[in-house]
């Protein structure tokens, strides 16, 4: 179907684009338009105003400054996915945005956007949880730093308010010697996640930080299955027993594509190899 | 016979919101008036002419509508014509040479019947092509294409003779 009618702003600094945000509370902010402009053709979604954030100056571009990837709100997947300092940087990152639709909606959609966009079974809103990452949203009363534990609330539901525009992603840079693994089950390449694990295990730190998505009405941190593994061996047997005690996560109710009784059993299978992996590449 | 009863009820001024956009469309410098919601596909089809690029779904999911913004494959359908303002676009109908030859992956397509009705080729294409034509290796493995068609549905083939295109594709290129 076509969009509904709304009026068109392209704003150029970031004053002005929160402006315009501000100034209708039907605007909407207008980033790779890869999730928002389905749902207009769709008609789910029929803003009267959309913010285009594209020419805005300062939102582009990566930059690694104090342990931590800075991604500006234009910063599209696919520049994420393949910059190399980043890969250097958090492996992790690279690992998990294969899973993120396909590349001609990689080279669209931005990872600001997916992040704001928060759908409870996306890739990269869970990658921040995993990383213990932060974004910067910035509205008509100033800037602020929240936690990706804080952020993400409901299934498109975020604690950033109508009037704010989300400028930066920071993902923390993995500490020296750690592994990383990203394990996701779908039933098509490139779909959402019906379950999807990411792991980070420091063995100098003696912590295993594990997320999911796709299994509740938010991305999760496994912190059962993490307090399981703190600070011992990582033998199968621990690994098994964290694996099991990760269904807890699951709240989803059945739906089209899986059962709950079916997500848990997926779940406790995509945390063991996330684990195991992860180990075998810490040093 | 005419009873009076249909007429039009258009308001008599559009409240459709427009834009000015200027873009280049396959090497040509294009500019024209557009209702902000136009998506890029209508506008290359429905203002340019340009009826090779088509449209499935509407909404990201068939990848018919696959076209180049600034050298890389995106979904016509998935931007406004607005956006691409200012942006190089190319469409399937800049693949061939102006006489009408060939480009070496619309030969394998026709050398190893990688199409039957067609409806997904112009997507398909230039999918591939965008890879084809990037500085970063292919993976050829049977593996590594049909993850890089995965966006793109083809309701008739099968895959089988697209996957073989690609590959007879990518070695006339390499060895042009
Ligand atoms: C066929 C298809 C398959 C997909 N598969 C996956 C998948 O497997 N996994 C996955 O994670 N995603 C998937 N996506 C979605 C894709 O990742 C989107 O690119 C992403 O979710 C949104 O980014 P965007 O820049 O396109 O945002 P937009 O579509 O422009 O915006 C999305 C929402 O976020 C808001 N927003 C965007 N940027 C900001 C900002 N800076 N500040 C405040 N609000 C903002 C918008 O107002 C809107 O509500 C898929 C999309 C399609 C079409
Ligand atoms: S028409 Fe654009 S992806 Fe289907
Ligand atoms: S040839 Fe018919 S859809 Fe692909």
């Amino acid at each position: 179907m076509k969009p509904p009618l709304f009026e068109y702003c392209a704003p150029r600094t970031l004053k002005d684009a929160v402006a315009m945000l501000a100034g209708d509370p039907g605007a909407m902010v207008l980033a790779g338009g890869q999730s928002l402009i389905p749902a207009m053709n769709m008609r789910l979604a029929s803003p009267a105003r959309l913010v285009d954030i594209q020419h805005v100056d300062g939102l582009k571009g990566i930059s690694i400054e104090n342990g931590r990837i800075v991604v500006r709100a234009m910063t599209r997947h696919r520049e994420l996915e393949l910059d190399e300092a980043v890969f250097r940087a958090n492996p992790l990152i690279r690992e998990a945005m294969a899973h993120v639709a396909h590349v001609p909606i990689r080279n669209r959609g931005t990872v600001v956007g997916s992040i704001c966009h928060a759908d409870a079974a996306a890739e990269m809103p869970m990658v921040l949880l995993a990383t213990g990452g932060s974004v910067v949203p910035e509205g008509p009363r100033g800037r602020r730093e929240v936690a990706a534990q804080e952020f993400f609330q409901f299934h498109m539901t975020t604690t950033r308010e109508p009037d704010e525009i989300v400028v930066e992603a920071h993902f923390p840079v993995l500490p020296e010697g750690a592994g990383w693994a990203f394990e996701e089950f779908t039933r098509r390449h490139g779909d959402y996640a019906i379950a999807a694990v990411a792991a980070i295990v420091e063995p100098s730190a003696g912590r295993v930080s594990l997320a999911a998505c796709g299994v509740a009405s938010r991305p999760v941190r496994l912190e059962a299955s993490e307090q399981i593994l703190a600070g011992a061996e990582l033998t199968p047997e621990r690994i098994k027993a964290a694996a099991e005690a990760a269904t807890d996560a699951v709240s989803a109710p059945d739906d089209m594509h899986a059962t709950n009784a079916y997500r848990r059993h997926l779940l406790s299978a995509l945390v063991r190899r996330a684990v195991v992996k992860a180990a075998s590449r810490a040093k | 016979m005419n009873r009076g009863t249909i007429r039009p009820r258009l308001p008599a001024t559009s409240i459709d919101p427009k834009a000015a956009v200027a873009l280049t469309v396959n090497g040509e410098k294009v500019s024209a008036e557009v209702s902000v919601r136009m998506l890029l596909s209508d506008f290359l089809r429905h203002e340019l002419g340009l009826t090779g690029t088509h449209v499935g779904c509407e909404h990201g999911v068939c990848g018919a509508c696959t076209v180049m913004i600034d050298g890389v494959s995106a979904r016509s359908c998935l931007t406004f014509a607005v956006q691409a303002s200012g942006a190089e676009v190319r469409t399937i109908e800049s693949v061939a040479a102006e006489d009408g030859g060939l480009h070496p992956l619309q030969e394998a397509f026709r050398d190893c019947h990688a199409l039957q009705c067609g409806y997904c080729t112009p997507g398909m294409i230039m999918n591939i092509l965008s890879n084809l034509e990037s500085d970063r290796p292919m993976d050829l493995s049977e593996e590594g294409i049909r993850d890089m068609l995965s966006g793109n549905l083809c309701r008739c083939t099968g895959y089988q003779n697209i996957v073989a295109a690609v590959r007879q594709a990518a070695d006339a290129m390499a060895a042009r």
